[in-house]
Parts: C-alpha cells; sequence; structure tokens
C-alpha cells in the first residue's frame, strides 16, 4: 500500500510544478508584451537617427573623427556583454556566455587583451569567479534603463577609447529573431561604420549645416552608440523573455506527461492491489469451505 | 501661409506629430525659425524652447540635447527628452535647478559640465513652463 501513497504524493508534487511553469510561461508572456511596446516606441528614433548620421557620414572624410579611426595596432579590446538576470530561461544565458567566453580565448591567442563589462547577474555570476577583467557590472537594470543611464555609460566608454586605454569595443548581446530563435550577436561599437544610406537626390542633397559637418558628428556619433546600445537592450531584454516562455512552455508539457505516465502506474498499482486483496478473500473463502 | 510637419521624437514615444505654420527651435548657433520650403538644413539643438505655431496660436515645448532635421517641408526633431509645456512638472525642474547650483558653488570635486548642463536643461524646462502658467 505504501508504494500507492508514494505515487500519489509524486503525482501532487509535479502537479505543482507545473502550475509554477505555467505561471512562469504567462508572466514572461506579459513582460515580453510590455518590453516589445517600449522597443516600439523607440524604433522612430533610432530609424531616424541613423538615416540622419548616414546622411552626414557619407559627406564627410572618414578619418575626422577619432571614433571613425580604425587602428592600426590592437592591444585591447572591451566586451559589453548581456546577459539576463535570472535563469529558469533554457540555454539563453549559457549560449552568450560561452559565446563570449570563446570570442575572449580568441583574442588572447592573437595577443589582445580583454576587459569586460557585464550586464545582467547571469554574466557576473559566471565571469567573477574566473580570471577576467570586469570594468564595470551592472545588475538589475533591465527595465530601468533610459536615455540617461545609457549616456553616462558611453561617455565612460568613449572617453576610454579615446584616452586609448582600449583600441575596440565590442558588444554581445542577443538578437530576437523569433519566438523560437534568438540568436547571440557581436556588434562593433567603436571604432565607429556609420549606417550605410543611399542619398536619394529627391532628399534634397546638400544640407546647410549648423554647426560644420564635422562638428555636428562630433555630437552625434557618441549618440549613435548609445542608439545602438539601447537597442541591445531591447533585443535582449525581448529575447530573454521569449526563451523563458518557451523553456517553461517545454517544462509544462514535460509535467503533463509525467502526471499522465505516473497516474497510469498508479492505476496499475491500484489494480494490482485489489487484485492482490480478492484473490487474499476468496482463498480464505476457499479455505473456509473445505474445513 | 503654408504648412510643414513637424514631428518631435525621444527615445521614449513620438511627442509631436502633426502639421503646423511655423517652428522655432534652440540651435547650437542661436534660435532659428523654419517656415514652408526652407532650405534642407541640419542643427545641433540645445535645451531650450521651441515653438511652433498653429492657426496663429503658439505653442511651447522644452527639449533637452539633440538635434533637428529639415527636409522637403518635414522638420525632425530628435532629442533626448522633451516635454509639451503643460506637462512639465515644476517642482521637479525647480529642485533639479536648486541641486545644480548648488554643486556648482562647490566649484571643487564636480563634474562642471554635467552640473552645468543639468542646470540649462532644468532652466529651459522652467522657462516653457513659465509660458503657459503665468
Amino acid at each position: 500500500m505504501a508504494k500507492l501513497k508514494d505515487i500519489q504524493r509524486k503525482i501532487s508534487a509535479v502537479k505543482k510544478t507545473m502550475q509554477i511553469t505555467r505561471a512562469m510561461n504567462m508572466v514572461a508572456a506579459a513582460k515580453l508584451r510590455k518590453v516589445q511596446a517600449r522597443a516600439e516606441s523607440f524604433a522612430p528614433y533610432s530609424q531616424k537617427f541613423s538615416e540622419v548620421l548616414g546622411n552626414i557620414a557619407s559627406r564627410v572624410e572618414p578619418d575626422i573623427h577619432p571614433l571613425l579611426v580604425k587602428r592600426e595596432e590592437i592591444k585591447r579590446s572591451l566586451l559589453i556583454l548581456f546577459t539576463a538576470d535570472r535563469g529558469l530561461c533554457g540555454s539563453f544565458n549559457t549560449n552568450l556566455i560561452n559565446r563570449a567566453e570563446k570570442w575572449i580565448r580568441d583574442q588572447e591567442e592573437k595577443g589582445i587583451k580583454c576587459d569586460l563589462i557585464l550586464i545582467g547577474k547571469k554574466g557576473r555570476d559566471y565571469f567573477s569567479k574566473r580570471e577576467f577583467n570586469i570594468i564595470e557590472n551592472y545588475v538589475n537594470i533591465y527595465g530601468k534603463v533610459d536615455i540617461k543611464f545609457i549616456n553616462q555609460l558611453i561617455d565612460k566608454i568613449v572617453e576610454s577609447y579615446l584616452m586609448e586605454e582600449v583600441d575596440e569595443v565590442n558588444m554581445l548581446f542577443s538578437r530576437f529573431v523569433s519566438m523560437l530563435k534568438q540568436e547571440p550577436t557581436m556588434v562593433k561599437l567603436i571604432p565607429v561604420e556609420p549606417p550605410n544610406v543611399e542619398i536619394t537626390e529627391s532628399k534634397g542633397g546638400e544640407y546647410i549645416c549648423e554647426p560644420r559637418p564635422e562638428e555636428l558628428l562630433v555630437q552625434l556619433l557618441p549618440k549613435h552608440i548609445s542608439v545602438q546600445i539601447m537597442n541591445a537592450f531591447f533585443q535582449n531584454e525581448t529575447s530573454e523573455h521569449a526563451a523563458r516562455m518557451t523553456a517553461m512552455d517545454n517544462a509544462t508539457t514535460n509535467c503533463a506527461e509525467l502526471i499522465q505516465d505516473l497516474t497510469l502506474l498508479y492505476n496499475k498499482a491500484r489494480q494490482a492491489a485489489i487484485t492482490a486483496e480478492l484473490m487474499d478473500i476468496v482463498g480464505g473463502a476457499e479455505a473456509l469451505k473445505k474445513a | 501661409m503654408g504648412k510643414i510637419f513637424l514631428e518631435v521624437i525621444t527615445p521614449d514615444k513620438v511627442l509631436i506629430s502633426r502639421e503646423v505654420d511655423m517652428v522655432v527651435a534652440p540651435g547650437i548657433e542661436g534660435e532659428f525659425g523654419i517656415l514652408e520650403d526652407h532650405v534642407a538644413f541640419l542643427s545641433g539643438i540645445v535645451p531650450g524652447e521651441l515653438r511652433y505655431m498653429i492657426d496663429g496660436k503658439v505653442e511651447y515645448c522644452a527639449v533637452m540635447e539633440g538635434f533637428a532635421e529639415v527636409s522637403n517641408n518635414r522638420v525632425s526633431v530628435l532629442v533626448d527628452a522633451a516635454e509639451k509645456a503643460e506637462e512639465i512638472d515644476i517642482e521637479r525642474a525647480k529642485k533639479a535647478l536648486e541641486r545644480a547650483q548648488k554643486r556648482l558653488e562647490q566649484k571643487e570635486g564636480i563634474d562642471i559640465a554635467r552640473a552645468e548642463a543639468a542646470l540649462r536643461r532644468a532652466m529651459a524646462r522652467l522657462k516653457v513652463a513659465g509660458r503657459v502658467r503665468d
């Protein structure tokens, strides 16, 4: 009889787990919608921005600004790595961390030292336990990011680039391809590669610029980097929630399957117990008859 | 008078997107006004007051750092933040102003550029807010 109770207990435990995973799935879905809404309201800004920047950049010499110049020798590289603050989202964090670690090893083989700026708790947990040079880490900031925070971050990065403390800045985040696919993506931030925009004649061609295009570019380039980082934040957050939804959906399905198997097992055990009892009774009755 | 299309876009939202008669914006090298058929133009924007006229009525909004592009009778203002005069939180702006002033008085151990920028932003907000409330 003990076996029956055990199975029953297991079933109710799995049922509880299933409730949790289902709830997490729904929470992730709600958060996903929220992020998507914010990303959508950012889209007009970033779109217009790259349009204008591409337009100016195409009209000035590429070596006009130090942020545009590719350095010949790269000794030190900075990587901004985005991970999630929480787990339970499938291989989302693992993918990002593995990719980052592999990249750092590759760089080191080429004799390039790597510094890290970590965004998200999971990345910090992993890299802080190992021998890596972490300059900065930000935890629990998803959802609280605004342009002010990003501007401050950029100021620091641009400054260390101009002081030649680093020769290259990259970022790694998870690009949201679809609900089922999120791709770790590496983007080069500095030196800046301005977006290529075809300048059509109808757009008026020449602009009058105030101040001169070169000076305007000085203002716009750091902003361009912040727009890219802002986008990365949104992409990464969307990906995280999408990954969690998928993971939790799978978990819920697995729970349902497990419950089905356990119920079958339970019924079989119950049947076996009843049969055994019947045999006992019948056996007892036979014995009485003979007596 | 012909119309031009004005958009004021911040990272959070599109604040204004409508046809207006005229726009006056705070450029890096001074205020500039835009009317119909303006030549293609690009300028940095500093914290200040952006005015636009619709059917003879002037409306105000505060803008922060950014830039503006004018082409084909379309004025696109891209700034870090922008608020319409009615929406400005005066208390908050006043507090920010005091904070910035105090910081500037200390002179030492502060990021002067940042404090000054904060001061300019607060002043821009208060100026614009004053337009509709006095």
